[in-house]
């Protein structure tokens, strides 16, 4: 063997090319991307998605949030505080979000309004007949007096309490009302006593026909001490003593006062005829239908693929039976299953495991259906024969080699899941098929029922779970679509 | 032939889904207890008495399941009512109800098929322009929003405000006459929307898809105009699976809108449904269900038949 050694190689006769220049035949110095974190990409683009993901996440974090802020429950009852307007303290006194309402009244009402101090302020005018009209600015927080029974103990601690404020508004006690110059002959007279005896809020004199009766002083501010009762030594009569038991006229607001460390009631967004916080019953009816949207979705997908993957991997006689089975379980109309677990268990158990049962039973079928779909397609393929060849179980084809290539049109098929089934709840609850009035717990479509007699003068009331609602199945919605999108290769590169 | 097994294969199948189901039904509506709530010894009791004895409410569940099967399908009874329309046959009540259902509910498809075809169409022709945004984004938020809160909407702004229509339908039942039916008008208004809106996606995403397919520009390539080529060859095509639709939205007119008879308080038989099941009187429940379900059955049937009526190419029933 010869050496080359006759040539001569020197390091100055060569010279680099391309060296500056770009080399174009290299491989993609990209990362690869997987179906995920392609589809999280394009997700990310959506911008509609992202904004209804976020409105989404307040709502969710409201839901879960409102009801600690409140610090009342969803059945927390009061039957004076009925109907309030929104009010936050912040707000207070500007007219905005305080609680007030502006409405036209006639005499008889501004001066029923008036004497326990609802009105804010007014205007007179004079409406198309020449009667006197009053357009007042009315807080719906004051509750004004009302009769109450109480036994001693609790009289007599209310009456400490009351020693150590100045002014009669102020006090839980207030006098009784002298009845006694009604003229209870005459039917008219008999209807007024039982009035007086009613209402509390009474504190002036009315006419036999109803109209009030206004006392002015000097100034020409009414007056309403005249109708008090007295004793013979000219004083104030706050009680009736019988027995053990006292009966007197409240000041409900002082007297809500005295029972809730000095605070006064705030409802954010107003309070429903049985003077519950919206709120809070808002926020309660969110938890339970965003609870009940995501576990019944979870609970059907994965029924739907275990089922669906059963039924495809197999085929077969498997497959026939199956099929028949899920065929007509789909055909029962949902209202039937519905009626029958409500009928069942919701008086046993509890509404809320009988609408989750009842979601379950055929909930699963489509995305039964869509795994079937995507086994039929796969199994065939050589890749499983492969891994079957080289020993692979059943399980293992099932879950490791074919139910991953298959998520992408399950997760198509399903993310609007939860927006059907939030949607089939309220409009459960709202028909009263699944009663959720009573047990400390409620939904937007009890809130909505509810409200639905009074909803034309009290529109409060079926205004924020209307919206509620419809926002967090608009969110949904667009949230889904989003999710589905990006979720379906088909569409890679075509937006 | 291949096509009168095939429907003959589907009916049976139809009659057998309808036979599990309605036996589910019976046994479970039939554990649940059923007392009798009225005082025994008057007259009016010893009726439910005699009632409950002749429908074997005394006997176990198998044996009344036989009677209850052999006056079905020998008599067409399906019993009477022990807590709503007391002792009245739930058959004949039926037949009262559905003409108020059917009413509304004709007209709500009469109204929502046109709208939502010329709708769904204008969107697919003006694809992504502002037009096709606006009516993409007015379904969205009717396909969205639940049917009650637009019910709510309208019925506050319609009647309430405008004073435009009364705020419950009228009960006479002349119905065709004008005063009558505008007592309905809100109630078909708040049906339409849902269906109008359902039928106006489905139509915009057929046709955007038959636009763009090959035949289309074949059939401008050889002359037509764009019009021409629209109305003879995209529309017919997309048809095709919006016919159907169109179909089941028809046979739905007997079954009717729980949410809207509800709302608008519409004698109907959705509402006799819901009172059914609040006062729970299981003959009319049962019935009703049965209805329902029958209704499902012979939809999604005709449904599938009226493929092969609308498109030649699919051969119902024949292996390839």
């Amino acid at each position: 063997m010869k050496k080359n050694d006759n040539i001569k190689i020197n390091k100055e006769d060569f010279e680099f090319v391309q060296n500056d220049k770009k080399l174009y035949d290299q491989k993609f110095e990209t990362k690869r991307i997987g179906y995920f974190a392609d589809a999280m990409q394009r997700f990310s683009q959506n911008k509609g998605s992202i904004v209804a993901g976020v409105i989404l996440l307040i709502m969710i974090m409201f839901s879960v949030i409102a009801p600690f802020v409140s610090g009342y429950e969803a059945q927390t009852r009061d039957d004076f505080y009925t109907y309030c307007l929104p009010k936050v303290q912040l707000f207070e006194g500007t007219g905005f979000w305080d609680g007030t309402k502006t409405e036209v009244t006639n005499e008889k009402f501004f001066a029923y309004y008036e004497s326990y101090g609802a009105v804010r302020s007014y205007t007179v005018g004079e409406d198309e007949f020449g009667e006197k009209q009053y357009t007042i600015v009315r807080d719906t927080y004051i509750a004004g007096c009302v009769y109450k029974t109480f036994s001693a103990k609790d009289f007599v601690a209310m009456d400490e309490y009351d020693k150590s404020i100045e002014n009669l508004e102020d006090k839980i006690f207030q006098p009784l009302i002298d009845t006694s110059w009604i003229d209870t002959s005459t039917n008219n007279g008999m209807v007024l006593e039982n009035l007086y005896k009613q209402n509390a809020n009474y504190s002036y004199k009315l006419t036999m026909k109803m109209a009030p009766i206004f006392v002015t002083d000097d100034d020409g501010n009414q007056v309403l001490d005249y109708c008090y009762l007295k004793d013979d030594a000219g004083n104030y009569v706050y009680s009736k003593q019988d027995g053990n038991t006292y009966s007197t006229r409240l000041n409900y607001d002082n007297y809500y006062k005295y029972l809730h460390n000095g605070n006064s009631p705030y409802f954010t967004l107003g309070s429903d005829q049985y003077g519950r916080d919206i709120m809070t019953r808002l926020a309660i009816g969110g938890r339970l239908s965003l609870t009940l949207g995501f576990t019944v979705s979870l609970v059907n997908i994965i029924l739907g693929v275990v089922y669906g993957a059963i039924e495809g991997y197999y085929g077969g006689a498997t497959d026939i039976v199956m099929e028949r089975i899920s065929e007509i379980l789909s055909e029962v109309p949902f209202m039937i299953v519905v009626t029958l677990f409500s009928l069942y268990l919701a008086d046993v158990v509890n509404p809320v495991i009988s609408l989750f049962l009842a979601f379950v039973v055929t909930g699963w079928i489509g995305t039964a259906a869509t795994t079937r779909m995507q086994f039929y397609r796969y199994k065939g393929q050589e890749y499983v024969l492969a891994a079957r060849t080289l020993g692979a179980r059943d399980s293992r084809l099932i879950f490791k080699h074919i139910l991953p290539n298959a998520v992408g049109p399950i997760i198509t098929s399903s993310v609007l899941m939860i927006p059907s089934v939030i949607f089939s709840e309220s409009s459960l609850s709202y028909l009263k098929i699944i009663d959720f009035s009573t047990g400390n717990i409620t939904s937007i479509g009890t809130m909505l029922s509810e409200g639905q007699a009074t909803f034309m003068t009290y529109p409060n009331l079926i205004l924020w779970p209307a919206i509620f609602i419809s926002l967090l199945m608009i969110c949904f919605n667009i949230f889904g679509n989003g999710l589905r999108d990006a979720f379906n290769p088909q569409l890679r590169g075509a937006e | 032939m291949d096509m009168f097994k095939y429907i003959l294969k589907r009916i049976g199948l139809m009659l057998l889904t309808f036979f599990i189901i309605m036996t589910m039904c019976f046994v479970l509506v039939k554990l649940l207890p059923d007392p009798v709530t009225c005082q025994p010894g008057t007259d009016s009791c010893d009726a439910e008495l005699v009632w409950r004895e002749a429908l074997g409410y005394n006997k176990p569940i198998m044996v009344q399941y036989w009677i209850f099967l052999v006056n079905v399908f020998t008599k067409f009874d399906w019993g009477v009512g022990f807590k709503m329309y007391w002792l009245k046959s739930v058959t004949s009540i039926m037949f009262q109800k559905l003409p108020p259902t059917m009413y509304v509910n004709f007209f709500a498809v009469i109204l929502s098929v046109p709208i939502g075809l010329i709708f769904g169409t204008f969107a697919a022709l003006k694809k992504n322009k502002w037009e096709d945004q606006v009516i993409s984004v007015g379904v969205m938020l009717i396909i969205s929003i639940p049917s009650y809160v637009y019910c709510f909407i309208l019925q506050y702004i319609l009647c309430y405000k405008l004073g435009w229509f009364p705020l419950i339908v009228s009960s006479s039942t002349n119905y065709f006459t004008w005063e009558v039916f505008r007592t309905y008008m809100p109630a078909i208004l708040c049906l339409s929307l849902g269906t109008i809106a359902g039928l106006t996606r489905y139509t915009r995403a057929e046709l955007t898809e038959v636009l763009t397919s090959d035949f289309m520009l074949l059939a401008r390539a050889k002359g037509l105009t764009r019009g021409q080529a629209t109305v003879r060859h995209a529309f017919r095509n997309a048809m095709v699976p919006i016919f159907p639709m169109i179909i089941g939205e028809f046979i739905g007119i007997l079954g009717g809108s729980l949410i809207v008879e509800n709302f608008f308080a519409i004698p109907g038989v959705g509402k006799m449904y819901l009172q059914s099941i609040n006062v729970r009187d299981y003959n009319f429940f049962m019935f009703l269900s049965m209805f329902y379900v029958v209704i499902g059955l012979v939809a999604n049937l005709l449904v599938d038949l009226s493929y092969g009526f609308v498109d030649p190419r699919i051969r119902i029933g024949a292996k390839r």
